[in-house]
């Protein structure tokens, strides 16, 4: 490690080995804060199960990242499910099988865009606050003070959030899903004029419980890397460099919804790839 | 003097390039203040948080009744972090809690009273530091003297046999910072608790204090009774205790940021 740190001083001399060093060292500090972050979200997962449990903490997240979540994961679902009538209906006239807009609907929505899209409205909504709440935290030393009174962080802040995004996540998806079931209803059949009989019972012989239990699934791991990751992030504003204090809490919010928003997206094409 | 409660034995410790302690030797009495004083960013609150384990030493050992920090069990060190509470010198509240929230938190997560038992206890406390009619509201809609007084009151709500304070005083006027010293000094007879401050207000906190230490450049360069360090004839020594904190003249070598 020192010898890398060496080659890439700018008083070394001018070699190859800079451009090697540079990038062994982004590597390794990628690969340490991957291990840090491991370590937390297993320690997080624990602590929702050591004694005390305190469930009047983790209601209170699921009143925050659920409750207060419902009518802007409502909203989002209703014109997906608007909107994916409007452009299913288009596509599939044109093969004449406008019949199967109720299905085509229900499982883009069930496998894909519900999770998806309840996953990222919920980061926007609640993902940055919890970065930004527990950076404050840090930077204002309320978090060396709990550590003090032997209180421990973790289980004080991240776990009740975690456990609260793992039962709130698939309820939002599943909402998400039903009301985007009822927009594509709304232009297919109001709006376009699709039977509703053939558009329900499409629907209901053409969508599995496989798809259910996939895009469950998929709600599940979503709600684990979005609170996890926020939380991280927050609780280690300090450790990052690019700025202190109020700018260290907002770089951390930014990151905190940009990096779960991509893993999001990421992870959705992993956890595809293996359900199919 | 007894055995000491606290002994620091050759404490090193560095951030980065940054040497901050070079070798501190120090034992702090059981019952009495012992006042860390030294100038601006000389590492004394470094030193301090080393007591409650925010920061280890890279090298050196922090005793308790002789014992080392560092050998013992898990459940002994949650046992001392139990007796330990560390006053921060912004205060640390957690802002989006009351007063009274504040205050009982530990209380509610460290111990199994009942609500009935936490709320009187609480109470209490707030009487005590009068800050009565102040419970339900925000620590950001009190005075800097009442938030010092609510950091103070949940420092001592688990009763605890060694109190840290972190400049407990800076950012009061002269009234209110001897209002605070006084209230140290009376609790601290009160309760019998173990103190050691890290503080710049000299030569009032000598009142209150029964042994001084003074850092300066990684080391303990004095130790003794407040008459001794006002007695002393290390010009350092005098320099900082008659000058104040601002030793312009030996910024020379020591300067550590």
């Amino acid at each position: 490690m020192n010898d890398l740190e060496n080659a890439a001083d700018a008083t070394a001399p001018l070699g190859v080995a800079t451009p090697f060093a540079l990038t062994g060292r982004k590597v390794l500090a990628l690969l340490r804060e991957l291990g840090a972050f491991a370590l937390f979200l297993l320690m997080a997962l624990a602590r929702i199960f050591t004694l005390p449990l305190k469930p009047q903490r983790i209601l209170e997240q699921i009143h925050f990242i659920g409750m207060k979540s419902l009518f802007v994961v409502a909203l989002t679902g209703l014109f997906t499910g608007m909107v994916l009538g409007l452009q299913g209906y288009y596509v599939l006239i044109k093969f004449g099988s406008e019949t199967a807009l109720g299905v085509m609907v229900a499982l883009a929505l069930i496998r894909e865009l519900g999770p998806v899209l309840t996953a990222l409205m919920v980061t926007g909504r609640a993902g940055s606050s919890m970065a930004a709440e527990i950076g404050i935290m840090r930077i204002s030393e309320q978090i060396d003070a709990l550590d003090t009174m032997d209180i421990d962080p973790v289980k004080f802040l991240v776990s009740p959030r975690l456990a609260a995004a793992i039962v709130s996540f698939p309820l939002l998806t599943a909402l998400f899903d039903v009301i985007g079931i009822m927009g594509g209803y709304l232009t297919g059949v109001i709006m376009l004029g699709v039977n509703s009989g053939t558009f329900m019972g499409r629907l209901e012989n053409g969508v599995e419980w496989v798809d259910v239990s996939g895009g469950f699934l998929k709600s599940l791991a979503f709600a684990i890397i979005v609170s996890s990751v926020c939380c991280y992030l927050g609780y280690t504003t300090d450790r990052r460099g690019g700025g202190f204090g109020a700018r260290g809490v907002g770089n951390a919010t930014t990151a905190a919804v940009v990096t779960s928003s991509v893993l999001v997206l990421v992870f959705d094409y992993v956890l595809t790839s293996f359900l199919m | 003097m007894g055995e000491p409660l606290i002994e620091f034995v050759d404490i090193h410790k560095a951030f980065d390039q940054n040497v901050v302690l070079r070798g501190v030797n120090l034992a702090i009495p059981q019952g009495l203040v012992t006042t860390i004083i030294g100038r601006s960013g000389i590492g004394k609150s470094v030193l301090l948080k080393h007591v409650v384990g925010l920061l280890t030493p890279d090298s050196g050992e922090i005793r308790f009744h002789g014992r080392d920090l560092r050998r013992m069990s898990r459940s002994e060190r949650r046992e001392l972090k139990g007796k330990v509470s560390y006053m921060f010198q912004n205060n640390a509240l957690f802002d989006s809690m009351t007063v009274f929230e504040n205050i009982a938190l530990p209380l509610e997560e460290r111990t199994r009273m009942s609500k009935r038992d936490i709320r009187e206890r609480v109470m209490r406390k707030i009487e005590q530091l009068e800050l009565r009619d102040n419970e339900n509201r925000y620590p950001a809609q009190l005075s800097g003297g009442m938030r010092k007084r609510v950091a103070f009151a949940r420092a001592l709500i688990m009763e605890p046999e060694i109190v840290l304070f972190d400049e407990p005083t800076t950012g009061l006027d002269p009234v209110r910072r001897q209002a605070v010293n006084d209230m140290i000094a009376h609790y601290q007879e009160r309760f019998g608790y173990t103190a050691m401050i890290v503080s710049h207000d000299i030569p009032e906190v000598f009142e209150i204090s029964q042994r001084v230490a003074m850092l300066d450049g990684g080391q303990i360069l004095f130790e003794g009774t407040p008459a001794q360090i006002l007695a002393s004839t290390d010009p350092a020594v005098r320099e900082f205790v008659y000058a104040g904190k601002n030793g312009s003249k030996r910024s020379h070598e020591k300067d550590n940021r």
